[in-house]
């Protein structure tokens, strides 16, 4: 695996392939899913030794709760 | 040079925006671009955004970058986490975004385009978007608490049970007017009926790919959707036009209205991966899309406002919605100016992912004016119409008749000067076969920007394909409220129930689910069907409603914000709150005050509810009813609008008086008294997380 940096080909698209994960992770926090690995980052440090929500959980969770919560949205 | 710069930039952006408000102010009575309108708006955002809610965070609020947001305090990684400010000011503008601001300035144009607009752009920059930030900031300073809960913290519990009571009600109607304006769309159109009927399909199609074929491929899984959707537009016109089809979607107001009925009862009981889920992305995606292009379309086409600045409409006879000037005007438009339901989302999930309180700003001032942009596109495309189109698809049918050359007529008496062939191209040019009485905005809205994106993309050809696609657009975002909107009813519903019997409250038990969904639809069903069946078109009561519960709301959210800032010892400021607080108070109790008892049944709903009773007494029978039981349920119905008003003013008059009252302990007092979350530096506070 190399890193997503350089000046080559490889580079640039090693480069807009990091950029899209960005765009993509940004697109998905406007529809209110927080970011996984951050989650998971704080879970590990937090709760040492219980298990954290896998991906798909993680994701059902943030739609239930954007579109099935007690808070109203729109008018 | 950087000063010298800025001092540049200021002064050419200074006089775009004086240019812009002189071509109104020279030309009255001409003709004027709709350009010289969308960039007076775009100016006078930039500067309200520049100076005003600057100086609301740093003089008013002192909001303060450094002390730790309840996003650090909290952090869960889940409901509490700091968030990127350019990602949290599109969640946040998603959330406050709807279909109230391409409603209510549609409605408003029959008053001409300066009065709406007027408004739009001083209530949103002195009042709505003042509500929102401040909102925010209160909340963020709670532990991201909701409006609810801090109404009863600063103001008590009597107060704060009030406020939920009140926003339920409001969620009814709103819920009940959209399905309304849907009806008002589909009724009599095969084409619209069928494209709307296929999102369903497409939907479940998408939250299947989504769930099961490629978990988790929004993009994907949206793109396919977009095509299907774009294609089933294509196919409504084979639809249509078919001797076996066209005649099965051709629909009656009232069975769509048992069909959104029947839709929302059902779509708010599924998981919400299957349907709602994909109807969100692409009402989401659509929306952002729509309002994009309309506004590349109206720089590109330029279109002249055709409808007069001011109409002979501001007395108050007005087709659309009847009551002058004042105080109709103010309640007609409410998102897009100031909407109290961004209370709601200002004290929901955005309090628990701000990073810093230096972006209460830019999220909740910034994410008002942007909505306030939306609503003045939608003013613009109902201008640029021929504005005999305008009144001919926006009055009811008791006024202007079921045929044309009857509706030409009448509106041509009104000044506006119109042709039976006009009213047939119309209809023809956008696919339809009657444009008459369409009320309630999105056909009017669609009409516009069919014509405005025709002009711009594919010509005179694709004008049905944009109407049709504008409908679709609409109607989506609209059956998605629908949908989520039903399911917040229930919870609401069922913590009200909770307190009369616990089990009812208990939302794993699945009759007390049940129960509490058909008790949600029942309530907004019943209203629907109302205004589908209403003598005067049924947008006259219910957007009204509506539009009094929601700045009701809004002044019960500016009145917390008035409280807190007494509280707060900031008294000095308060006029910042406090002058569109008196406003709307003002506004809203006079507009409840005239719908209640106003002597022409066109407005007050006791006139009318009497009319209706004496004649049905008498043995007669008014139309549109076609019974002594119809014309005796029109008069129920009127009283029931009636109890509902009052029920709005007796509630923002309660508000008041707490407000006063604990507004002068608060003066009184030597020290702040708000309840604000102990302060935590911002370094000290992530090491909490």
């Amino acid at each position: 695996m190399r890193e997503p940096v350089g000046n080559g080909a490889e580079g640039v698209f090693a480069r807009l392939c990091a950029a899209g994960a960005r765009g993509r992770e940004a697109w998905r926090g406007v529809f209110g899913v927080p970011d996984y690995d951050a989650y998971l980052a704080h879970f590990r440090a937090a709760h040492p030794g219980e298990t954290p929500l896998d991906r798909g959980a993680f994701l059902a969770w943030a739609l239930e709760r954007r579109l099935a919560g007690r808070g109203p949205r729109c008018c | 040079m950087n000063r010298l710069l800025s001092i540049l930039l200021w002064g050419v952006i200074a006089a775009i925006g004086a240019f812009a408000f002189a071509t109104f102010a020279l030309k009255r009575g001409e003709t004027v671009n709709a350009v010289w309108l969308v960039t007076a708006a775009l100016v006078t955002y930039y500067f309200a955004y520049r100076f005003y809610s600057k100086f609301i965070a740093e003089r008013v609020l002192q909001v303060d970058p450094n002390r730790a947001t309840p996003a650090f305090r909290h952090n869960d990684g889940m409901d509490y986490v700091p968030t990127n400010k350019w990602v949290l000011y599109g969640h946040h503008f998603a959330a406050i975004a709807g279909a109230g601001p391409l409603v209510g300035p549609v409605l408003a144009a029959q008053m001409g385009y300066l009065p709406g607009t007027i408004w739009i752009l001083v209530g949103v920059v002195l009042a709505g978007a003042v509500q929102d930030m401040i909102v925010l900031f209160v909340s963020v300073r709670r532990d991201g608490k909701s409006l609810g809960e801090m109404v009863k913290m600063e103001l008590g519990p009597v107060p704060g049970s009030l406020a939920l009571v009140g926003v339920l009600a409001i969620m009814i109607i709103i819920l009940a007017v959209l399905s309304l304006v849907v009806v008002k769309a589909l009724a009599e159109s095969p084409w619209g009926t069928f494209t709307i009927a296929c999102t369903i399909p497409i939907a479940l199609l998408m939250g299947v790919y989504m769930r099961f074929l490629r978990p988790g491929r929004v993009g994907e899984a949206s793109v396919i959707g977009v095509v299907l959707l774009l294609t089933s537009i294509w196919l409504g016109r084979e639809v249509a036009e078919s001797g076996a089809w066209g005649p099965a979607f051709t629909l009656h107001g009232t069975q769509i209205a048992w069909a959104i009925i029947l839709y929302g009862a059902i779509a708010s009981s599924l998981p919400v991966w299957l349907m709602l889920a994909p109807r969100d992305y692409l009402s989401t995606f659509l929306k952002i899309g729509t309002i994009v292009a309309l506004a590349i379309g109206i720089y590109l086409v330029a279109p002249t406002l055709r409808m007069p600045d001011m109409t002979r409409f501001i007395d108050g006879t007005g087709p659309v919605f009847s009551g002058s000037l004042f105080p109709f005007l103010f309640i007609t438009i409410a998102c897009g100016a100031v909407s109290g339901f961004h209370s709601l989302i200002s004290s929901g999930t955005t309090p628990k992912m701000i990073e810093s309180e230096g972006h209460i700003r830019m999220i909740g001032y910034g994410g008002m004016l942007t909505e306030s942009f939306v609503a003045i596109m939608a003013i613009t495309a109902a201008c640029v119409l021929d504005p005999g189109v305008y009144f001919v698809m926006n009055s009811p049918g008791a006024l202007i008749g079921t045929t044309a050359e009857k509706a030409a007529e009448v509106v041509s008496s009104w000044g506006f000067v119109i042709t039976p062939d006009v009213i047939n191209q119309t209809a023809k040019d956008i696919g339809e076969t009657t444009i008459l009485s369409r009320a309630g905005g999105a056909p009017t809205l669609a009409v516009g920007m069919a014509q405005i994106l025709a002009q711009a993309l594919g010509g005179k050809t694709m004008e049905a394909f944009w109407y049709h696609f504008a409908i679709l657009f609409e109607a989506l975002f609209i059956l998605t409220a629908v949908d989520a909107g039903t399911r917040v009813g229930r919870f609401m519903i069922q913590d009200m129930l909770g307190h009369v019997w616990a089990p009812l409250g208990n939302t794993e038990i699945l009759p007390a689910n049940v129960l509490a969904t058909v008790l949600c639809v029942a309530m907004w069903g019943y209203f629907l069907y109302q205004g589908v069946v209403d003598p005067l078109g049924g947008i006259n009561t219910l957007w009204a409603l509506f539009g009094i519960g929601n700045q009701m709301l809004a002044g019960i959210a500016l009145l917390l914000c008035t409280v807190v800032l007494m509280k707060m010892k900031r008294e000095r400021y308060v006029w910042v709150t406090l002058v569109p607080t008196a406003w709307l108070l003002v506004t809203t109790l006079t507009a409840g005050w005239q719908k209640i008892f106003h002597p022409t049944p066109a407005i007050g709903f006791l006139a009318q509810a009497r009319r209706f009773a004496e004649a049905a007494a008498s043995g007669q029978i008014l139309a549109p009813a076609k019974t002594i039981e119809e014309t005796q349920r029109v008069a129920f119905n009127n009283y029931l609008d009636a109890a509902v008003c009052g029920f709005f003013v007796v509630l923002v008059a309660a508000m008041c008086v707490y407000a006063i009252l604990i507004s002068l302990r608060a003066l009184r007092a030597t020290q702040p008294t708000a309840q604000e979350t102990p302060a935590v530096p911002r370094a000290e506070g992530a090491a909490y997380a």
